[in-house]
């Protein structure tokens, strides 16, 4: 029953808070998931624009966290009051790219509107997690980010060894970090986005068959590879003397690393803010650990963080101020100075550049890391991104599969391929509800 | 044959309009939808839906995971309302022979209610915290390795002990209240036959308010199935691996997190017959007055 009236109380709240525009200026509604500190600095992104012009006003609404604001945008379709443009997270993508009748493809609209848009300007990395397999953008992308090894200097100063490359000297430096005295080597968070989905684009390796699901909903996954299952493995070896510690899903890890428990810690780049009123130490932030047993080379990290798509259902005229809104924001000028408050990556060459040009990397050395990863080879069809149906709920089963790694009740190698099979069916049940 | 009926005036059907409609719409209708939805496969945009009738239930009935929720549920809910129940009877007990500040003592004991679930979690949480937690830093002195985000015993035993705790105060009134209705004369009576207090109470007391005892067992487990949703969602999110995804926890996950609105529905039907069959115990044996004899 409170799941019957939330869904009532969630479809009400839907239909009051959209209020359809009244006034001679057009009104663009966008629900956003970016609470605190972020979410002012998207009030400000669209008061500047609304004061740029005197067109269109873009309000900007601020829903929840990721999932909650993709839940009441959803509500509010089906409700027909949704918003024009509604933030969702990276691994919505494959559930926001098959309802076909619900979104408009931002290419299309800016087409459509006649606004001049310029492709090749926005980094390959950010932008082919986005495209279908013909390279239409059908999102734009807001706020990406990409996981970095963050480290604590002065731990390794004290420890004497240098900031690891491989994971085999990950491995090395921990020991000396517990020998020094620190209570663990490394940690990380978001396990599924960085150890896994990341690991597999940073050595080239499938994360699921139809190139990670980008060329058909019947994909399965290639988590249970024998390079993830070394690794995760490996890991959990470590774990037992303490090198590794598991400190929770998503960010939850963060106060190990900022506490100076652990000294190393891998993690979204835009966790700069963070990291930067909490540490008490010297930090910085390095790519991620080579494996050489995986690959010779590093290939490209992938983003994680949120795109805006545009949905149907209003006014031409509308989406008009929309395709403005999306030329505004994605101008060098708001993008740079976005990436610098906020530790997201620049998505155009030209914010990169500006920025550069600005002196920002030179006054705060490592910020450029992520957008290095992500810029450091053209990406492959197995490091572009993926896109998994149903893949919130995969995750969760990741989630739930490495945690019985890290506590000992399972092999990396059975909690690999139950994660397979487990998400497969999930893969299925998708492919199932969207033919 | 006379026909004992009065005489159905329009205005009557009138009068009891405003509830029928309020029923209607916030209970009938919504349950309708979701015992409709339940039997179809469906998009999360609503765009295409087909209707398969019991596949999601077959799905359900074959998944392992959720058979194992069931079993957990089960567990969570028992040890929940026999925890707090056995501390608020023994708390009522006391209570009952307090001599002075019994209005403070009292109203100490019922705070807990007030405190709103989600914020009980969060309190507990900055208390147990793997590397924060005050009690955390306790139990390190007295050597246990205290981590909930990794042991999925020490989850369950969290959640369990903060859901309790939470439902002490509402029991407590309720025993303290059976208590309070039991004549003084047979405790004296008894007294004077020279029983001790835990010799009456446990011959005495307890039988007496059985009657209470079994309503709160059916009012704690309804609790434990159902409101306790805002700790888990706090707390653990369910994990760790699935420690303590209650059958309510995963319905919202299901349905809110995975969008799979067809499964979660089909869950939330399940969930709703478990009530109805609740309310069903509750009514034959409690709304009877069952008393001892």
């Amino acid at each position: 029953m409170k799941f019957i009236s939330s869904i009532a109380g969630l479809l009400l709240t839907a239909s009051v808070s959209f209020i359809p525009a009244a006034w001679a200026q057009t009104e663009v509604q966008w629900w956003h998931a970016m609470g605190g500190v972020n979410g002012e600095r998207v009030d400000k992104i669209a008061a500047d624009f609304n004061a740029s012009q005197s067109e269109y006003k873009v309000v900007p609404v601020y829903k929840g966290n990721y999932t909650e604001t993709v839940t009441a945008a959803i509500a509010a379709f089906r409700a027909k009051s949704h918003p024009h443009i509604v933030q969702v997270f990276e691994v919505g993508t494959a559930t926001m790219m098959a309802a076909k009748g619900a979104v408009y493809p931002v290419e299309q609209v800016m087409n459509d509107s006649g606004e001049s848009f310029d492709k090749s300007d926005f980094l390959p990395a950010v932008i082919s997690y986005y495209q279908t397999s013909d390279g239409e953008l059908l999102s734009m992308p807001f706020n990406s980010s990409t996981p970095v090894l963050w480290y604590n200097a002065d731990a390794l100063k004290k420890a004497g060894v240098a900031v690891p490359i491989t994971w085999a000297e990950m491995k090395s430096a921990s020991e000396k970090l517990l020998a020094s005295g620190m209570d663990c080597g490394f940690s990380f968070g978001w396990q599924s986005w960085v150890m896994i989905e990341n690991y597999s684009a940073w050595h080239d390796i499938e994360i699921g068959t139809k190139e990670n699901g980008f060329t058909g909903f019947d994909t399965e996954l290639r988590i249970n590879n024998p390079h993830v299952k070394r690794i995760l493995g490996q890991v959990a070896d470590w774990s037992k003397s303490g090198l590794f510690k598991y400190g929770g899903r998503r960010g939850d890890s963060l106060s190990m690393f900022t506490n100076g428990e652990c000294a190393m810690w891998m993690n979204s780049s835009a966790y700069y803010g963070s990291i930067k009123s909490q540490a008490k130490f010297e930090y910085g932030q390095s790519m991620l650990p080579l494996d050489t047993e995986a690959a010779s080379e590093r290939q490209n990290s992938v983003i994680g963080g949120a795109t805006l798509w545009v949905l149907r259902g209003h006014e031409q005229e509308e989406y008009k101020g929309v395709a403005k809104f999306m030329t505004y924001l994605s101008s060098p000028e708001v993008q740079a100075w976005w990436h610098q408050e906020t530790g997201y990556v620049p998505i155009t060459k030209s914010a990169y550049e500006l920025s550069k040009s600005q002196g920002f990397y030179a006054s705060n050395p490592g910020t450029d890391t992520a957008i290095q990863q992500l810029n450091l080879n053209q990406p492959t069809p197995n490091s572009r991104g993926l896109r998994f149906g149903n893949f919130v709920q995969i995750r969760d089963v990741i989630n739930e599969e490495m945690e019985a790694i890290w506590n000992g009740s399972k092999s990396a190698s059975d909690a690999m391929d139950a994660s397979v099979s487990r998400g497969n069916q999930l893969l299925r049940k998708f492919e199932r509800a969207n033919r | 044959m006379k026909r004992n009926q009065f005489n159905s005036s329009p205005l009557a059907y009138l009068l009891i309009a405003p509830q029928i409609i309020i029923t209607f719409v916030f209970f009938i209708w919504p349950a309708g939808q979701a015992l409709y939805q339940s039997f179809l496969v469906e998009d999360a945009f609503g765009l295409g839906s087909e209707f398969v009738w019991f596949e999601n239930f077959i799905y359900l009935a074959e998944d392992e995971y959720y058979r194992d929720s069931f079993g957990r549920t089960a567990f969570f809910s028992l040890m929940v309302a026999f925890t707090s129940m056995s501390f608020a009877l023994v708390l009522a007990g006391f209570a009952e022979r307090a001599t002075r500040g019994v209005l403070a003592y009292r109203t100490l004991l019922i705070w807990p209610y007030a405190v709103a679930p989600v914020l009980a979690g969060a309190l507990w949480v900055f208390m147990f915290d793997p590397s924060l937690g005050i009690v955390t830093y306790f139990l390190k002195l007295f050597g246990i390795d205290w981590n909930y985000k990794l042991n999925g015993n020490q989850a369950m035993a969290l959640v369990i002990m903060v859901a309790a705790w939470k439902q002490i105060a509402y029991n407590f009134l309720f025993f303290l209240a059976g208590i309070h209705a039991i004549p003084r004369s047979m405790i004296e009576a008894a007294a004077i036959d020279g029983s001790g207090p835990i010799r009456r109470f446990w011959t005495i007391i307890f039988p007496l308010i059985s009657p209470i005892t079994f309503f709160l067992l059916v009012i704690n487990t309804v609790y434990a199935f159902f409101d306790t949703f805002g700790i888990i969602h706090v707390m653990t999110q369910g994990g760790p691996a699935n420690a303590t995804e209650i059958l309510v926890y995963k319905v919202y996950n299901d349905g809110f997190v995975g969008l799979d609105l067809g499964g979660s529905a089909a869950q939330s039907v399940i969930l709703m017959v478990i009530v109805i069959f609740l309310t069903g115990i509750q009514f034959r044996f409690v709304e009877k007055k069952v008393e001892y004899k």
